[in-house]
């Protein structure tokens, strides 16, 4: 799996930064992006699905399933 | 004059105000959403209130034809408030694009992660010495006597003013945003503040510190120097957006606890479920309520609305519609899908929501640290504040 964090929709809300550290990074303007290139080990592929769910502006993509 | 008729129509002739809106806005917003999911009144000019989530947002996002120039829900009556120090109002609150742009970037660094991590300490030992003065007593004003008194210390540290000035600062954002309705209070309490931010303004010419307001003071904005009615209004909103806000939702959710101990119950012995139980709690007991106005002729939703109405940004709504949220009335403490705006959404989304939910997290681990099972006192009365901002003002409980 690979996530992707739009950076035109991100405006900041850290929903994903929450629930899945591991995963992303805020920026001191709270714009969010994907760690690394973005590839989720299998473990952590739930917690990704959670930060999509919960994203209020629809930023987050699957880029691959 | 104040307008006290009582409401015979939600869809026509609704009002924020009224007492049964206030206590529970959520049985007027179903019949809403049934029936005419954007409602209008004329009262206090004309306006609109929208209760689904998919309005909320889509008129969030439309910044073209809502503009931020005017976001108090209750607007002063009569003559406006002299205010030329003011010259920017508020913002980035009351901005739109490029200036909501520029000073939305000066303030967000304060409020990053890292930051944020930088004030949680002071807020526990804070949150631990309220409670140390009332556990012995088996009685407290978990509104009053707690919620309230925490966050107007934390701005106050983070703006580098004196925390001994809590009181008065909290009476100041309250006359703005909740007792709105007394219009020579609130225009007091404006001149009050704007005076008190003046003069420390003054003060940090000659002897800058590490706080905000010396960085806001010392800064850039577009390569120029920061003029001082700018920092006044950055400033003033700090002040106004981080107190009230904060303890409303520290306050209904410690009502919520104490209505629901087993809720309590998981929350003191389970550490982990704090997270997603602060975003149901703040999705479910939303406080905040913005404004828009119109800048164009525009129909919404089937709505002719003109240029210069008003449009409530009612969030807490949108984080009750059963199309956006299953079970929406239910607090679920782990519900997985979450999307809520209790922090706004676009351009706007609060830029303290990172201090707003560290906040809520101590202030609700120290609490039950101590305080593990707590009821309402009986026969005791819980008062609510609404309008912008809705929150328990009374909390009276016991814990024997
Ligand atoms: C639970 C507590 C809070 C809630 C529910 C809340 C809610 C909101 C909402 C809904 C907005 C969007 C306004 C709009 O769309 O017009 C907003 C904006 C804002 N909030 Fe908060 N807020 C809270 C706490 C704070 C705190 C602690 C601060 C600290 C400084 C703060 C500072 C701001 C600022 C500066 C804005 C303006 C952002 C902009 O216009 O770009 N808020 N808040
Ligand atoms: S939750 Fe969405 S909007 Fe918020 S920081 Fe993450 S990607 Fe951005």
């Amino acid at each position: 799996m690979k996530i992707s964090v739009d950076p035109e929709k991100c405006t900041g809300h850290a929903r994903c930064y929450g629930l899945a550290p591991d995963l992303f990074t805020v920026d001191d303007y709270g714009l969010s992006s994907a760690v690394g290139d973005g590839s989720v080990p299998p473990e952590l592929e739930d917690k990704a699905r959670l930060a999509i769910a919960n994203c209020p502006e629809y930023a987050i993509e699957v880029v691959e399933e | 004059m104040t307008d006290v008729r009582p409401v015979a129509d939600w869809a026509s002739d609704f009002d924020v105000l009224a007492q049964e809106y206030v206590n529970d806005p959520f049985s007027v917003w179903d019949r809403l959403r049934g029936e005419c999911p954007v409602a209008h009144t004329d009262r206090r000019g004309s306006t609109w209130l929208p209760t689904t989530y998919r309005d909320v947002v889509d008129l969030a996002h439309d910044i073209d034809h809502f503009s931020s120039i005017d976001i108090i829900v209750i607007p002063f009556e009569g003559e406006p408030p002299e205010e030329p120090v003011l010259l920017y109002g508020i913002p980035p609150i009351s901005a739109d694009p490029p200036l909501h742009t520029s000073t939305r970037r000066m303030i967000l660094p304060w409020f990053s992660h890292r930051k944020v991590d930088s004030y949680e300490e002071m807020t526990r030992a804070l949150c631990a010495r309220l409670v140390d003065e009332f556990v012995e007593t088996g009685r407290a004003d978990a509104a009053a006597d707690y919620a309230q008194q925490i966050p107007v210390r934390v701005i106050a540290h983070i703006l580098g003013v004196p925390a001994e000035m809590a009181d008065t600062f909290t009476g100041w954002v309250r006359a703005v945003l909740e007792f709105a309705d007394d219009m020579e209070g609130r225009r007091e309490a404006f001149e009050g503040l704007v005076t008190f931010f003046i003069e420390e303004i003054e003060k940090r010419k000659v002897t800058p510190g590490d706080d905000l307001l010396s960085e806001l003071l010392h800064g850039e904005l577009d390569g120029q120097p920061v003029e001082d009615s700018l920092v006044l209004g950055v400033a003033a909103l700090v002040l106004i957006a981080g107190v009230d806000t904060t303890w409303s939702a520290i306050g209904s959710s410690l009502w919520h606890l104490a209505t629901h101990p087993e809720d309590a119950k998981t929350l003191a012995s389970d550490p982990e479920a704090m997270p997603l139980a602060i975003e149901e709690l703040l999705r479910a007991y939303s406080p905040v309520t913005m404004a828009r106005m119109v800048t164009q002729d525009v129909e919404f939703q089937g709505c002719p609305m003109k240029a210069g109405d008003k449009v409530l940004m009612n969030f807490p709504a949108a984080n009750r519609d059963p199309e956006a949220f299953d079970d929406p009335d239910q607090v679920i403490l782990d519900r997985a899908q979450n999307r809520h705006v209790a922090f706004g959404s676009g351009i706007h989304r609060c830029a303290g929501s990172n201090l707003a939910r560290m906040e809520m997290r101590v202030a609700i681990e120290e609490w039950l640290k101590r305080i593990p099972d707590f009821r309402i006192e009986e026969g005791a009365e819980v008062t609510w504040a609404g309008g912008q901002v809705r929150g328990p003002r009374n909390l009276p409980v016991v814990f024997p």
